[in-house]
């Protein structure tokens, strides 16, 4: 597998939102708007990068039996450096994504990564597919975020396109989310089988 | 490399490495950016001051009134303007919103009526509940504005409850606990 598709696949053919169907917790919580979704995607990003990196340096050296809670151990030392981070540098944004920084670490996109492929791949292809899935994830939360945020506030990132009179407030709410996605997996599907 | 073999003192051993090597990590961090989060909170406290009295040029010492209710307290931030009192900055809260604990800056001039308010910290639900933060400062709706009116002259209770103000649309207990944090304010501003 070229390194190009290794990165690429994390948008459409893999997308751990719209096809492998993991980290769903995260995607419907924080989505109610594009910048909250583009925020929590790069955290994730950063933290699957960074574990996945971490994860094939050390696979030689993890005895099979733990290695799941050593890999989890990896990646919640990331997590909290993340929320110390963003405390310290973007405390608006934490304060929207509060409580579900801390839960990237059981976002099950993040070990599923470090468990099926950097466990078995070298640094290289690790750190690649890291920044693709993670990428991956990111772009499948701004536009589930921006579409939510279209529709129920009218606004984009913040920038108001129409009268808050006009918006369908049922979108910012939580079944507006499923409403999305259950569309967006309907059109990813229909994109995929050509 | 190969494998390591999952005897019990490779193990042992391991998961000690990782979690000594883990907590190292993080304690460096913590360390670290210690100094900016102290900063960025107090900074977010001082903006949310400035927002909600008149003009002041000089902060004096912030001070703690125990409720005895319940056991928590309110900080006060007196601000004073060329050696004047202006008003003085409370910050108070509610455990009554619809997604629990709401933390409010209220600001209160010299006159005992409310100059503003900024809402710090709350869970309640976007686009209803969340709206309380412009929804009580609009000069335009007289029913639905607190800022400039004090608990003495107007009820600050929804006005479904007989009080004065209107309730956000949908979130009555937004705007009941928002209201519940106000009067808090108040009353331990009074005594």
């Amino acid at each position: 597998m070229s390194q190009w598709k290794n990165f690429s696949k994390g948008f459409i053919k893999e997308n751990p939102v719209f096809v492998l169907l993991l980290g769903m917790c995260p995607t419907l919580g924080v989505t109610s708007s594009a910048i909250n979704g583009l925020g929590m995607g790069l955290a994730t990003t950063f933290v699957l990068v960074m574990s996945n990196i971490v994860v094939s340096l050390v696979k030689d050296f993890i005895p099979d039996k733990v290695r799941i809670p050593s890999f989890i151990v990896i990646i919640a030392a990331f997590v909290t450096v993340v929320q110390l981070a963003m405390q310290a540098y973007l405390p608006s944004l934490y304060k929207s994504l509060g409580l579900f920084i801390p839960l990237i670490v059981v976002n099950c996109i993040v070990l599923g990564r470090a468990e099926a492929f950097a466990s078995k791949n070298n640094l290289i292809s690790s750190a690649i597919d890291g920044l693709g899935i993670g990428l991956g994830f990111s772009f499948a939360l701004v536009l589930l975020g921006g579409i939510r945020e279209i529709l129920g506030s009218g606004k984009i990132f913040d920038i108001t396109l129409y009268s808050e009179n006009y918006v369908t407030l049922l979108f910012v709410l939580s079944p507006g989310a499923f409403i999305v996605l259950g569309y967006l997996i309907a059109i990813i599907n229909r994109i995929k089988k050509d | 490399m190969a494998k390591r073999e999952s005897t019990f003192i490779n193990m042992v051993v391991t998961l000690l490495l990782v979690t000594v090597v883990a907590a190292a990590a993080l304690g460096y961090v913590y360390d670290l950016t210690k100094g900016p989060i102290a900063a960025a909170k107090l900074k977010a406290q001082q903006e949310a001051i400035k927002k909600v009295l008149p003009e002041f040029d000089e902060l004096g010492e912030s001070f703690k009134v125990l409720k005895e209710a319940d056991g928590d307290s309110l900080e006060f931030f007196p601000a004073f303007k060329n050696g004047e009192s202006v008003g003085v900055a409370i910050k108070t809260y509610t455990k009554k919103g619809f997604s629990g604990y709401i933390s409010i800056m209220a600001g209160i001039d010299d006159s005992g009526n409310l100059s503003g308010y900024e809402v710090l910290e709350h869970e309640e639900t976007p686009g209803l509940g969340s709206k309380m933060g412009v929804w009580f400062n609009n000069s335009e709706k007289p029913n639905q504005n607190v800022i400039g009116k004090n608990p003495k002259t107007s009820k600050f209770e929804v006005s479904k409850d007989g009080g004065d103000i209107d309730a956000i649309t949908a979130s009555t207990i937004t705007s009941r606990a928002f209201l519940e944090a106000l009067n808090r304010a108040f009353n331990s501003y009074e005594h």
